[in-house]
């Protein structure tokens, strides 16, 4: 899982690249100034559900699996809190300003950008819920500590990557 | 499971349907056969991207020759380049490294082999859907042909605008996906070489295959990736109306070389460890002494790794970057050599003073010292960026890369070929018949890359697909073309050895050269569970401590 969070991070630091370097470089269009709003409350939620995936392997390890199911519950809960977030903003940003990925240059790399962490937001939730399927059919146990483990290490660098994003699109590239 | 890898022989004989064997080898788990896998891919589609040479070579043999027009040259030398790197070089060299790690730090079996199969069927799918293309096109309304953008598919040519069609699109999708089986691969070797070693085998007691394979795939997880974000920035402009490389809308085509060349040049280092690993293997037991300088061997290796990340710029030299960028990328390029060249020194560090014998693995690693040792040349050569701008887009850059790729990497493989044939099949390759390759081969080579750097002196751009007479380039090209031809005969031969020899070929022990590393401790073919109990190694050689128990390398390591 190390490996692959290497390369997925050269993925997302080409993406972040060509965001930076575009950054202020629309000919027209809308610009980030002007219509983003800075999503606190849904990075607040992305952010709580690494913790709370982290209580969730803790609690496993100690064999408490009712309670492991309740935190991995609440982290999908979270995270698709998030994805929701996400979809409103697309959904003002289309709507009412116009922005799309053919807008400008900054639709083109704000969407592919924030749409592909997007993505593996997506599909980590699908591998979480997997987990739940497995949870609630009573086969997860302390011997599976290891493997949440790893899955919950995709899940820390999902966050990880959205602070970047964050910091790069909605702090400094305004 | 069958105990014997090379199980179409043994399959037959005991009277088992051909289907039987078929999906065995189709839902195949095994490194082994997986590594035969690849290998055997890599050597079909080596013998098509030949094909698409020589018919490039025989356009160009007469100027104002009409032997393919235009169009169809300009998708000849796209999917030479593509098969070459893509489909050939990086199959066969995971092929080998499939086959040899487990077997050389003493393991059963990768350390994921379900998804060791998934990334080699990735990579399968990514050719054919690539070479789809030339049925997917003519024939289709409207759909295109085979990509024609040259391998690089600069922006942008490569964008709806200037590709209309979905030629530029086979090209895209078909890396992307093999792509992500590279990383896969990738993924794997760095698992199962940190954690699946024997007892006793520190890192610093791992064969040097094993270590450059590890560099090698750290590399691919680094390189390869920002590809398939450009790629996935490519289809997003084709696609999706993004503007990502599109300069009407403030793009920047530039901004397309700069990613793809973060991925290329990595991406001929990635291509060109593995066959270090190669010869740092065969030249110590052909030269009867253990390797020299293996801890600076490693440690050169990780530097070439770390350094190749900063010097992909020299692609660029002729776009216009102002003189701090063009300084810095020629400083890190002759950087580069350094750590390259102490290989190479200790090389023949390791051959000095040895008792070298002349057999035909070792011929093609002498071989690659002295030609490697040359295209390296002309490639400082090129770093130096004036020299670049006279010289960048001449056939002067095709020679040189040609030069490595040919004599450096293709040269490697030929010399792992006969090295390890015997512990894959169980036979030995013929020996006249090898020498009679490396020479023919030697000699195609040496006639049409060494003669290529020439017109690429007086001027010839490359790409193009005639030229004028009566510029100094006719005779050359005349020549160039015919080494190509020998070329091909020897890799026919080559090709009649390998089939012969599986069914005739003498019969090879578990050690034939008299070799220090495990996977000469088992028969061959080995069993598919490699090892009957997992051994424990004292030394870098552990076979040498079994059979001179009275001089064990253990005293001095």
């Amino acid at each position: 899982m190390a490996c692959l969070i290497i390369a997925e991070a050269a993925i997302f630091t080409i993406f972040v690249v060509a965001y930076i370097y575009y950054v202020g470089k629309s000919l027209s269009g809308p610009t980030p100034g002007k219509v983003l709003e800075t999503p606190i409350f849904y990075t607040i939620c992305l952010l709580s559900s690494s913790l709370t995936i982290h209580f969730a392997g803790k609690l496993l390890e100690r064999g408490r699996q009712g309670a492991f199911l309740l935190f991995w519950l609440l982290t999908i809960a979270l995270g698709a809190l998030f994805l929701y977030g996400t979809g409103q903003e697309w959904h003002r940003l289309i709507y009412e300003h116009g922005l799309t990925i053919s807008t400008n240059l900054f639709g083109t790399t704000y969407y592919s950008l924030v749409g592909l962490h997007a993505f593996h937001v997506s599909a980590g939730l699908i591998m979480l819920s997997i987990v739940v399927l497995f949870g609630i059919a009573g086969r997860v146990g302390p011997e599976q500590s290891a493997r949440i483990d790893v899955l919950s290490m995709y899940w820390h660098f999902v966050d990880a990557v959205w602070v970047v994003v964050f910091t790069v699109v909605y702090v400094l590239g305004r | 499971m069958s105990s014997d890898v090379m199980a179409i022989q043994s399959a037959v004989a005991a009277g088992r349907p051909w289907t039987e064997v078929l999906h065995e080898w189709v839902t195949t788990v095994n490194h082994k056969r997986l590594g035969v896998l690849y290998i055997l891919y890599a050597l079909f589609f080596l013998v098509i991207g030949g094909i698409e040479a020589i018919i490039m070579r025989i356009q160009l043999m007469h100027p104002h020759n009409d032997f393919v027009s235009p169009q169809v040259f300009n998708r000849m030398f796209t999917m030479h380049g593509t098969t070459m790197i893509f489909f050939v070089a990086m199959p066969i060299l995971f092929g080998f490294a499939n086959y040899l790690v487990p077997l050389m730090i003493g393991a059963r079996d990768m350390a994921f082999p379900r998804l060791n199969a998934f990334s080699f069927w990735l990579t399968a799918f990514g050719g054919l859907l690539l070479y789809f293309s030339f049925l997917g096109g003519s024939g289709l309304y409207g759909a295109g042909n085979a990509p024609d953008v040259g391998w690089w598919a600069y922006a942008p040519l490569a964008s709806r605008a200037f590709s209309p069609g979905h030629s530029s699109d086979y090209w895209t999708i078909s890396l992307l996906v093999s792509g992500f089986g590279s990383i896969g691969t990738a993924i794997n070797i760095i698992a199962t070489i940190i954690s699946m070693r024997c007892p006793g085998m520190k890192l610093s007691r791992m064969p040097l295959l094993a270590w450059l394979n590890l560099v090698m795939s750290g590399m691919v997880l680094l390189a390869i990736t920002p590809l398939s974000a450009a790629q996935l920035m490519l289809l997003v402009d084709r696609y999706l109306g993004g503007h990502f490389f599109d300069t009407q809308a403030g793009g920047s085509a530039t901004l397309w070389m700069h990613f793809f060349w973060i991925f290329g040049h990595p991406e001929v280092y990635v291509l060109i460890i593995p066959c270090f690993a190669f010869v740092s293997e065969i030249i110590p037991v052909f030269s009867r002494k253990p390797i020299f300088g293996y801890p600076v061997m490693v440690g050169a290796t990780v530097c070439i790794a770390f350094v190749s990340m900063s010097v992909w710029a020299h692609h660029m030299f002729t776009i216009g970057m102002n003189s701090y960028a063009n300084s810095f990328f020629t400083i890190t390029t002759m950087a580069v050599g350094v750590p390259t060249g102490i290989k190479i020194f200790n090389w023949l560090g390791t051959m000095w003073g040895g008792k070298i014998q002349f057999k035909t693995p070792m011929l093609f690693c002498i071989g690659f010292l002295f030609q490697f040792l040359i295209a390296g040349l002309t490639g400082i050569m090129l770093a130096s960026s004036p020299f670049d701008w006279q010289l960048s887009g001449s056939y002067f850059v095709v020679a040189h890369f040609h030069y490595v790729i040919v004599g450096g990497i293709l040269f490697a493989l030929f010399g792992a070929f006969y090295y390890w044939y015997p512990k894959i099949t169980g036979r030995m390759l013929n020996e006249r018949l090898g020498k009679l390759h490396f020479w023919m081969f030697l000699i195609g080579f040496h006639l049409t890359f060494d003669l290529m750097h020439i017109p690429g002196l007086l001027g010839m751009p490359r790409r193009i697909y005639t030229y004028e007479p009566g510029r100094g380039w006719d005779t050359l090209n005349f020549l160039v073309t015919i080494g190509a031809f020998i070329q091909g005969i020897a890799t026919l031969v080559f090709v009649a050895n390998l089939v012969i020899s599986y069914f005739k070929g003498a019969k090879a022990g578990n050690d034939p050269w008299d070799a220090w590393t495990l996977e000469w401790s088992v028969s061959s073919p080995p069993p598919a569970y490699n090892f009957a109990s997992i051994p424990t190694v004292a030394s870098r050689r552990p076979l040498w401590d079994l059979k001179h128990p009275e001089d064990p390398d253990s005293r001095y390591e």
